[in-house]
């Protein structure tokens, strides 16, 4: 059936949600982990690491959720382990994440070899658009659980900061360590516990990759999702359902360039596959001012200083 | 009861220490690493040493590889006097390659030194501006320069990509494109006696000299000033806007001269292999050089030799290029977390002599 | 170009002595071996991405592990070396400390300026390069270059496509508009278009060689238009394949057979065979014959091949396929018969001219041809 422009609209509907849900995890758990007043720059790695452990589960399980589940906890651990080294006294946590994605990544493709070759079970989809006759849309509308999954955890967490003992303890050491310290509390453990879940959340946004959307553990996966998702939760202002939003907006503007060649549109493709980069800076500038500079951040974070 | 060591020698030995122990402790662990994969590590540790220093040809290998790094380094280190961590090396190299090699075809009669000359000033500003682009951001609109470098990467090498095949493209470089040749005349020859580039000199030259700048001039010290508390600087006086972007266009200045030699040195056109990744591994070599740049030489040579070493890890005992990032990411991060160590020592020290 | 590429023992003894007196803390023994059985050919490969990446890198591994087999031959290889000064490094180090007599740079941009950077300093080494194009007086003497007209394989894809597609649309995802992707598309639609006059091709160029999530969404969208045969020339066609899968339409294959990652939606395959190749030279080297510069064949060379049929592939769609598999095996199939007139209208084979599968003419087509959707400019 012909759909002609109503295609782009489609794909970009379409693309919101696939290329979107795996930087909605990476960005939830960003934001966990910068609330707590650490920034976590070796999501790339914790990204790709999680991407072949859920594959390579899979493979071997049979199960792709447990891959799925494998690839959280592998994140975890990254997490931990990241947050560990950090809380030292000196140590920079922004070059750490640096060398953290080195380290996740290079580990994912050294354990990885033996799965680049081999076809996973993927995960199942459930088909949103079943009351759809186009054919387009109801692909368009086919969506993992993991989207679903990606929309609870943002508004439970967006709940969580604001509502419980916990969240208040997350927010306080993310503001003030001093402060947090005066209250008794163990800041450096809280960190690390955040941080370890935000790995979880980002290893579950690797998995979607591999065994979902494009499916394929390769070692060209990813494409800085991960450092991508450090700047959408600026982008979100802290705001985990701010971040469900920014990656909707992330994940239909990276469709909009293949899409539109698909139309016929077919000159400076190599821009337009820049736009959610482009676009990201562009509000940056808008809604930045020295005046408010970064409104909602949390005072501890390293770039604030 | 311990020795009594004299305070400066105190101050010299211990980076030096903490830096070799790291450098053993990350050795052990990668031998733990690879041994669990079924290689020898001894073994393994030689080879990685005949690969980067064993001989004068492993050496090369080590230099040529160090030398972009020297000067992609500089993007992240300069900027970290002030406090701003910057990570857009890469986008500097990428615009400082693709205006050098554009200069040099504005001028197709000109002399090899005019040339020369002119595609360095070209890259090195072309560089500089586009950095500067996330120090203004940051001075004037307090974006993260962080994360405005790194999206400024992205859409750099979107526009070399762009400029490459549309506008600079020369239509003979069918399967690869590229901008015109600048000339065999016009590349930068090699240092008499050996392989290497002269790109290794201006590397080595740019961080003595930006080292200079930074401790040992006026500019300098106020960039100090200003990075350790900027409302201090503001109170005293400084003007730290004209500092961020003066430090911010000489760091980009170093990356678009890295650019420019890989045109000039390597390629002879700009084309996508610009985007080499030279920037990404200049910031860890920042970080562990802790921003000096005097220190940024060995550090860079480390690295390289580190890479080097890849291609015969991969021949002689079968293990995957991965094993290098591996390497890489383990030594890094216990230099980084050997930051802690500092200053406990010297405590160790007075307490024992008291 | 028939004297011994064999390393003399004069340049074994100096790279040894270049070693150092650090270095005696070495264990030799593997490189011994290397060097003293100088009965072995030699072969080192150079791959610029992941060996198993199911599509251009793999297909060459696979043909270098074809040729290790053979016992009179001792084969290594590197991957993921990167078209920059370190495949110089990489190319050198394998002559030095590998022994190497002939080493095969298997990514276009190894060609200029890295390969002619480095034969003329390695005059008794062979350097033959896969997809250069070797001009006779302008490059080194020890450089040739190789490549395979998987186009031709295309053609008979393009065949079984167009005999199969049930909205006449199909689709191909390619990574960007240089000569040897645009002879690709060209081939499969002037295939189609011989068995379905009116069939058109959508493409979408995704800009770099290797790009998941942009091949995935090209594929999607390409299917959101209407397309129902689906095929690709990018580095890996895993993510095409497999996302075609997904939406239920049909696939033809690129360099490695692709069958098992879609067993309903693969039609049939244009396939390397680099182990007929790499044998070949292998055996020309050994018998010390002279190697020619420049290597090309097609289907009828068996350079390159056609997967099978997937079952679902109706008998008059396999008639006409075969009968152009036999006409290009029997050297009668000529592609660009005129008149012939590309996507913008103008006519670029004049009607009576042909230009045959060597013609080089083709090498540096910058043109699509009509039926085509789409532009070289970016």
């Amino acid at each position: 059936m012909e759909v002609g422009w109503w295609g782009v609209l489609i794909a970009v509907l379409g693309g919101a949600i696939r290329i979107g849900t795996p930087f909605l995890f990476v960005s939830l758990g960003e934001c966990l982990t910068e609330k707590s007043g650490r920034i976590n720059l070796g999501l790339e790695g914790t990204l790709v690491m999680g991407a072949m452990t859920g594959y390579a589960v899979s493979l071997h399980s049979g199960s792709p959720w447990l891959g799925v589940l494998c690839a959280g906890l592998a994140g975890m651990v990254l997490g931990a382990l990241h947050s560990w080294l950090c809380s030292f006294r000196r140590v920079n946590d922004i070059a750490v994440g640096i060398a953290m994605m080195l380290f996740g990544t290079g580990l994912a493709f050294f354990l990885g070899k033996p799965y680049i070759q081999p076809s996973a079970p993927r995960l199942p989809s459930i088909d949103l658009g079943a009351w759809s006759d186009i054919p387009q849309l109801k692909a368009a509308l086919q969506i993992n659980a993991l989207f679903l999954m990606g929309i609870v955890v943002a508004i439970a967490l967006a709940w969580m900061l604001k509502n419980t003992a916990w969240g208040l303890k997350v927010r306080v050491v993310g503001e003030s360590a001093d402060a947090a310290r005066a209250l008794g509390l163990p800041v450096d453990r809280i960190r690390i516990l955040s941080t370890a879940q935000g790995g979880f959340l980002a290893g579950i946004g690797g998995s979607y990759l591999s065994l979902y959307y494009p499916f394929n553990w390769s070692e060209g996966l990813s494409s800085g999702q991960g450092l991508m998702a450090v700047a959408l939760v600026i982008f979100a202002r802290w705001h985990p359902v701010g971040c469900l939003w920014v990656s909707l907006l992330w994940g239909g503007a990276a469709a909009l360039g293949p899409s539109l060649q698909s139309v016929g549109i077919t000159g400076g493709y190599y821009i337009f596959n820049a736009i959610p980069y482009i676009m990201t800076l562009a509000v940056m500038i808008i809604t930045c001012s020295p005046k408010r500079t970064l409104v909602g951040v949390p005072h501890e974070l390293t770039v604030t200083r | 009861m311990s020795i009594a060591v004299p305070q400066t020698l105190n101050k010299a030995l211990e980076p030096f220490l903490i830096i070799v122990g790291s450098l053993m402790v990350s050795m052990v662990l990668f031998g733990i690493f690879v041994a669990s994969a079924g290689a020898d590590p001894f073994e393994v540790y030689q080879t990685m040493y005949r690969a980067a220093f064993g001989t004068s040809f492993s050496w090369q290998n080590t230099l040529i590889r160090a030398a972009p790094l020297m000067l992609t380094a500089l993007c992240t280190a300069l900027p970290g006097y002030l406090g701003l961590i910057i990570i857009g090396g890469e986008g500097a190299v990428v615009m400082g390659g693709l205006f050098a090699a554009v200069a040099a075809l504005t001028m197709p009669t000109a002399p090899p030194m005019v040339v020369l000359t002119t595609m360095a000033v070209v890259g090195m500003v072309a560089g500089g501006l586009w950095l500067t682009i996330g120090g203004a951001l940051r001075h004037y609109r307090a974006v993260n320069e962080t994360i405005s470098s790194l999206l400024l990467n992205y859409i750099a090498i979107a526009v070399l990509n762009h400029l490459v095949t549309s506008t600079f493209r020369d239509p003979e470089s069918l399967n690869h494109p590229s901008t015109h040749h600048i000339g065999e005349a016009n590349m930068i020859g090699v240092i008499p006696g050996t392989d290497l580039h002269w790109g290794l000199v201006f590397g080595i030259v740019a961080c003595v000299m930006t080292w200079f700048l930074m401790h040992h001039t006026v500019f300098g010290f106020a960039s100090q000033i200003a990075g350790g508390n900027v409302r201090a600087a503001q109170i005293a006086g400084l003007p730290v806007g004209r500092l961020i972007l003066i430090i911010c266009f000489v760091a980009g200045a170093a990356g678009g001269l890295a650019g420019m030699v890989e045109v000039a040195a390597i390629h002879g056109r700009a084309n996508d292999t610009l985007n080499a990744n030279y920037g990404y591994a200049g910031i860890l070599v920042a970080f562990v050089a802790r921003n000096n740049p005097l220190a940024i030489i060995p550090v860079a040579v480390l690295l390289g030799g580190i890479r080097a070493s890849s291609g015969l890890l991969q021949r002689a005992h079968e293990l995957p290029d991965a094993t290098v990032l591996v390497m890489q990411g383990i030594i890094f991060l216990v230099i980084l977390f050997s930051e802690t160590l500092y200053g406990r020592f010297s405590k160790l020290q007075k307490q024992g002599a008291s | 170009m028939s004297e011994s590429r064999k390393l003399t023992r004069r340049q074994v003894l100096q790279g040894t002595a270049a070693a150092g007196a650090l270095s005696m803390l070495g264990n030799w023994e593997w490189i011994g071996e290397a060097w003293g059985a100088s009965d072995k050919v030699k072969m080192g490969f150079i791959f610029v991405g992941p060996r198993d990446d199911y599509g251009y890198n793999q297909a060459h591994f696979e043909g270098k592990a074809a040729v290790a087999k053979l016992d009179w031959v001792k084969a290594f290889d590197e991957e993921k070396v990167p078209e920059t000064i370190e495949v110089q490094k990489t190319m050198e180090s394998m002559v030095k400390l590998d022994g190497a007599q002939v080493l095969f740079p298997t990514s276009f941009g190894y060609f200029d300026p890295h390969i002619l950077k480095v034969a003329p300093q390695n005059p008794n080494i062979l350097f033959l390069h896969c997809g250069g194009l070797y001009q006779d007086g302008k490059h080194p003497k020890n450089v040739g270059s190789y490549f395979g007209y998987i186009d031709e394989s295309q053609y008979v894809a393009g065949i079984v496509a167009g005999g199969m597609s049930k909205s006449g649309k199909l689709g191909f995802v390619a990574a960007k508009p240089i000569p040897q992707v645009l002879r690709n598309i060209n081939n499969y639609t002037l295939g189609a278009r011989s068995v379905r006059p009116n069939c058109t091709t959508n493409v979408i160029f995704t800009g770099d060689w290797s790009l998941p999530v942009r091949e995935a969404e090209a594929t999607n969208s390409l299917v959101d238009q209407g397309i129902d045969v689906i095929t690709c020339h990018v580095d890996s066609p895993k993510v095409v394949v497999t996302t075609a899968e997904k939406r239920g339409i049909y696939c033809t294959g690129y360099h490695c057979n692709q069958s098992k990652l879609a067993p309903k939606g693969y039609l049939t395959g244009a396939e390397w065979n680099w182990a007929k190749v790499y044998m070949d030279y292998a055996e020309m080297i050994r018998k010390g014959q002279t190697v020619p510069h420049l290597v090309r064949g097609g289907l009828k060379e068996g350079i390159v091949k056609v997967s099978d049929y997937n079952q679902v592939v109706t008998e008059a769609v396999r008639k006409q396929a075969d009968a152009a598999k036999d006409k290009f095996m029997s050297g009668g199939m000529v592609v660009y018969k005129g008149p012939i007139k590309d996507n913008t209208g103008r006519v670029v084979v004049a009607a009576g001219k042909e230009h045959v599968q060597t013609d080089m003419w083709l090498e540096s087509m910058d043109w699509l041809v009509e039926g085509v959707i789409g532009s070289t400019k970016s």
